[in-house]
C-alpha cells in the first residue's frame, strides 16, 4: 500500500488541504490505485502548501503547492510512485530550507499521524517519560534545570528554577498548566505543535507533573485554535486509554490528569497570572506578584506555568539529557528556537534552529527575501510588544540577551517582515490601539496610557505641534514602561518606541528628536 | 474596546434588549442543563458560558441569573465575565461569524484593504449582522496564520491568503452553505 501525506494543518486546510486529500482518495479508487492516505502535521514550508508527500523506497517525496486542478495529472505522471512532475520537489528531507534546520522540538512535526499514539511511540515518542519513571523528582528538575531550557513563552525564564520552586513547595494539590494562549502576531509555533505533535506537549506535561509532585493539568488552549483543540482532546483520549495519563501511568502508580480548558479571545490571557484567573471563571485581571504563581498559583496551588514549547521541549531533554540539549545554542541561550517567519516574505514559515542564527539569515537565507520584491524595511520581533528592527540590526544573532541590549525581544520568536511600503507610524498607532483593546484595566498606565497614546500619535501623524507630541509620547512611554502591571502596558512602548526612534522620518521628525 | 456609535445607536441598543427579552433561542431547560452538567468542574463559569455559546450561538441575557444562581455568584459577576472576554457575545449572531485578522502579520500582507473591502462588500461594520442575516463581521488578533496571511476564520474554518477576490468566492460558499 502506498502512503500518501496530506496535512490537517489548520494553515494547509486554509489553502485547501481538505479538498486535496479527498480529491486525491477519490482519485486514486477511480484509478484503482491502492494507497493509505495519512493526515499528517504540517513540514512549515508553507509557501508550498498544501504540500503531499508520498513515501517511496528512497525517503518521502514532495509535491506542492498542490491544488484539486493538479491531482489527475499528478496521477497521470505516477507521483504515487514518486513520478516527475512539475510540482515535485524531490526527497522532502532534501529541501533547504528542511535540511538546514535543526528540529528537536519539532522532530516529528509533518512526519507522523499527529493523533496516532503507535506512530508516535514509532518516532521515539515517550523515552523521555519512561527514563524519568526511573528517576526521582529532584532529578528530573536538574536534568531540566542543567539543560539550560529558558521560558519559550518570552519571558525566558529558567524552566527548572520555576519547576523547583514548585517542588520545595509543600501542598496536598499543585498544577501543572500550560499556557497555550498564543496571542502573539506572526506566532504559530504551538499551533503546529498542538496540531502537528499534540503527544509531545501531553509528555512534557506528564514529566512535569511527575517532577514537582502535581496531578492534575491544564492546557489552557486560545479559542482562535479550534483544530489544536480537536487534536488535543484526541490524543488525550488515547494516552490514557493506554496509561499514559491517569491514575496509574504505566503501571508507576503515579497519576496525571490533563484537561483542555478555551480562552475566548483575551490577549492579555496569555499573561500568566491572568490565564489562572481565567482559569479560575474569573475576568483575565492580571495579580500582583508576589505571589508567584509557582507558590500560590492555579486555585491558590503551587502551580507551574510553562509556554506549550517549553513543555515540549521537555521530553527530547529527559530522553537524550541535559548535555546533548546544551550543546545547541550560544551564551546564555541554550538550546534550538523554533522561528516563525510571517508577513511578508517569499517563504514564511517555521524553522527551528539553534540560538545564534542571525536575523539576516532568517529573513534571506530562509525567508529569501520579501514577497513583494521590495526590500525589507522594518522587521516586528516577538510578537505585538517586541520592538522593530531596522536594515542596519539584521546582523544581530537570535540570542536572548542580544537582543536585551538592543532595547528588542525575541519574545516567542516570531518574526513579522515589513517592505518599504510601510508607514512606521502607523504601526506604531497600532501598537498603543492593540494595547487599549486588549487591556484587561487593572493598572491605569496600560488602560489610560494606551489610549492617550493613540490620541497623541494621531496628533503626530496629523502635524500638530509634532515637538511638544513627540516629547509628550516619550514621557507617556516612561510612565507605561516605568509602572505598568504586566508586560502588556509595560513592554507596549517597545513597537511603539522602536518605530519612533529607527523611523523618525515617518513620524514627520529629524532623528534628533 | 472604544465604541463611538454607542450613543448614536442607543434607542437600538434598547430595541435590540427587548427583542432578547422574548428571545426563542433562549432555551431554559437547555441552559438549566449545560450548567448542571459543568457546574462542578474548577472554575466552571467558562466552560459554561462555551458550552452555551456553542448551542445557542449566543449567550443571552436570561442565562446570567440562572448561572449566578448555580455558582453562587452575582449577577455582576457573571456579566462581568461576559463582558470581559470578546468571544462572548449578548446578542445572536448572523447564520456564519466571519473573522478578519486585524494583526501586524496580516496587515503585512494588506489585511486593512481586505478590512475594508469586507466591510462595503457586505455593507456591514465590525461586530454587525449582514441585512439577511447570513453573516456577522468580527475582529480578531491573530489566527495563528501568519505564513499565510491575510487570514480569515469562517465559523471554525480559517482561510489564509484572502484576496478581495477569494474573500467573495468563500461568502458565496458560505451563504449557500446555509
Amino acid at each position: 500500500m502506498i502512503k500518501v501525506f496530506v496535512p490537517r494543518d489548520s494553515s494547509a486546510l486554509g489553502l485547501g488541504a481538505e479538498e486535496v486529500a479527498l480529491a486525491i482518495q477519490a482519485e486514486a479508487e477511480k484509478r484503482q490505485v491502492a494507497i493509505e492516505l495519512i493526515r499528517n502535521g504540517s513540514r512549515g514550508l508553507y509557501w508550498l502548501e498544501p504540500l503531499v508527500e508520498v513515501a517511496t523506497p528512497q525517503g518521502r517525496i514532495a509535491y506542492g503547492p498542490v491544488t484539486i486542478a493538479d491531482v489527475p495529472r499528478l496521477f497521470e505522471a505516477g507521483f504515487h510512485n514518486g513520478g516527475a512532475h512539475p510540482l515535485a520537489l524531490g526527497l522532502t528531507e532534501e529541501i533547504p530550507y528542511l535540511k538546514r534546520q535543526e528540529r528537536l522540538t519539532f522532530a516529528r512535526v509533518g512526519i507522523t499521524d499527529p493523533v496516532s499514539l503507535d506512530d508516535y511511540l514509532a518516532h521515539d515518542g515517550y523515552r523521555g517519560l519512561k527514563r524519568a519513571l526511573t528517576m526521582a523528582p529532584a532529578a528530573m528538575v536538574e536534568e531540566v534545570t542543567e539543560s539550560g531550557l529558558r521560558g519559550r513563552g518570552g519571558a525566558a525564564f529558567p524552566t527548572g528554577i520555576k519547576w523547583r520552586t514548585v517542588l520545595n513547595t509543600s501542598s496536598a494539590q499543585k498544577y501543572i498548566v500550560c499556557n497555550a494562549d498564543e496571542g502573539d502576531s506572526g506566532t504559530f509555533s504551538d499551533r503546529m505543535i498542538m496540531e502537528g505533535d499534540p503527544f509531545v506537549l501531553i509528555e512534557g506535561m506528564t514529566i512535569a507533573g511527575l517532577a514537582v509532585g502535581a496531578t492534575d493539568g491544564f492546557i489552557y488552549l486560545r479559542c482562535e485554535y479550534p483544530d489544536a483543540e480537536v487534536a488535543l482532546n484526541a490524543a488525550i483520549e488515547s494516552a490514557t486509554a493506554q496509561g499514559y495519563l491517569g491514575d496509574n501511568i504505566l503501571g508507576s502508580g503515579k497519576a496525571f490528569r490533563l484537561e483542555v480548558r478555551l480562552g475566548a479571545g483575551a490577549y492579555v490571557c496569555g499573561e500568566e497570572t491572568s490565564l489562572l484567573e481565567s482559569l479560575e471563571g474569573k475576568r483575565g485581571l492580571v495579580r500582583f506578584k508576589p505571589p508567584l504563581p509557582a507558590i500560590e498559583g492555579l486555585f491558590g496551588q503551587p502551580t507551574v506555568i510553562n509556554n506549550v514549547i517549553s513543555l515540549a521541549s521537555v521530553p527530547i531533554i529527559l530522553d537524550k539529557g541535559a548535555a546533548f540539549y546544551k550543546d545547541y545554542g550560544m551564551g546564555r541561550s541554550r538550546g534550538t528556537l523554533p522561528i516563525q517567519l510571517a508577513g511578508n516574505l517569499k517563504q514564511p514559515g517555521l524553522v527551528e534552529r539553534a540560538f545564534g542564527v542571525t536575523l539576516r539569515e532568517i529573513l534571506y537565507d530562509f525567508g529569501g527575501g520579501s514577497q513583494s520584491g521590495r526590500p525589507i524595511k522594518a522587521v516586528q520581533v516577538g510578537g505585538p510588544l517586541g520592538a522593530y528592527l531596522p536594515e542596519s540590526q539584521f546582523d544581530t544573532p537570535l540570542d536572548y540577551e542580544a537582543f536585551t541590549a538592543l532595547w528588542a525581544v525575541l519574545g516567542h520568536g516570531g518574526v513579522v517582515a515589513f517592505d518599504e511600503t510601510v508607514d512606521m507610524s502607523k504601526m506604531a498607532r497600532y501598537g498603543m490601539e492593540f494595547c487599549a483593546i486588549e487591556s484587561c484595566g487593572k493598572c491605569t498606565p496600560c488602560r489610560i496610557g494606551s489610549t492617550r497614546g493613540v490620541e497623541i500619535i494621531d496628533k503626530i501623524r496629523a502635524g500638530e505641534e509634532t515637538e511638544r507630541q513627540v516629547a509628550l509620547l516619550r514621557d507617556l512611554s516612561d510612565t507605561m514602561l516605568a509602572s505598568s502591571l504586566c508586560a502588556l502596558g509595560g513592554m507596549t512602548p517597545y513597537p511603539v518606541l522602536s518605530a519612533l526612534n529607527h523611523f523618525p522620518e515617518d513620524f514627520g521628525v529629524t532623528s534628533a528628536q | 474596546m472604544s465604541d463611538h456609535s454607542a450613543t448614536a445607536n442607543f434607542p437600538m441598543a434598547v430595541a435590540l434588549r427587548l427583542i432578547q427579552m422574548n428571545d426563542p433561542a433562549f432555551d431554559s431547560e437547555r441552559v438549566s442543563g449545560i450548567i448542571a452538567e459543568l457546574k462542578t468542574k474548577p472554575g466552571a463559569l467558562l466552560p459554561i458560558l462555551h458550552a452555551i455559546q456553542e448551542v445557542l450561538g449566543y449567550v443571552p441575557g436570561e442565562c446570567v441569573p440562572l448561572i449566578a444562581t448555580e455558582l453562587n455568584l452575582s449577577r455582576a459577576e457573571v456579566h462581568g465575565v461576559i463582558s470581559f472576554y470578546h468571544y462572548f457575545r449578548g446578542t445572536p449572531p448572523g447564520r456564519h461569524t466571519v473573522y478578519i485578522c486585524r494583526a501586524e502579520a496580516c496587515q503585512a500582507m494588506g489585511s486593512e484593504a481586505l478590512e475594508a473591502y469586507a466591510k462595503s462588500s457586505l455593507g456591514v461594520d465590525y461586530h454587525e449582522n449582514t441585512r439577511d442575516g447570513a453573516i456577522t463581521l468580527e475582529p480578531v488578533y491573530c489566527l495563528g496564520n501568519c505564513a499565510c496571511s491575510p487570514s480569515i476564520m469562517v465559523d471554525k474554518k480559517v482561510h489564509g491568503r484572502v484576496s478581495p477576490k477569494r474573500f467573495d468566492d468563500i461568502m458565496n460558499l458560505t451563504r449557500s452553505a446555509s
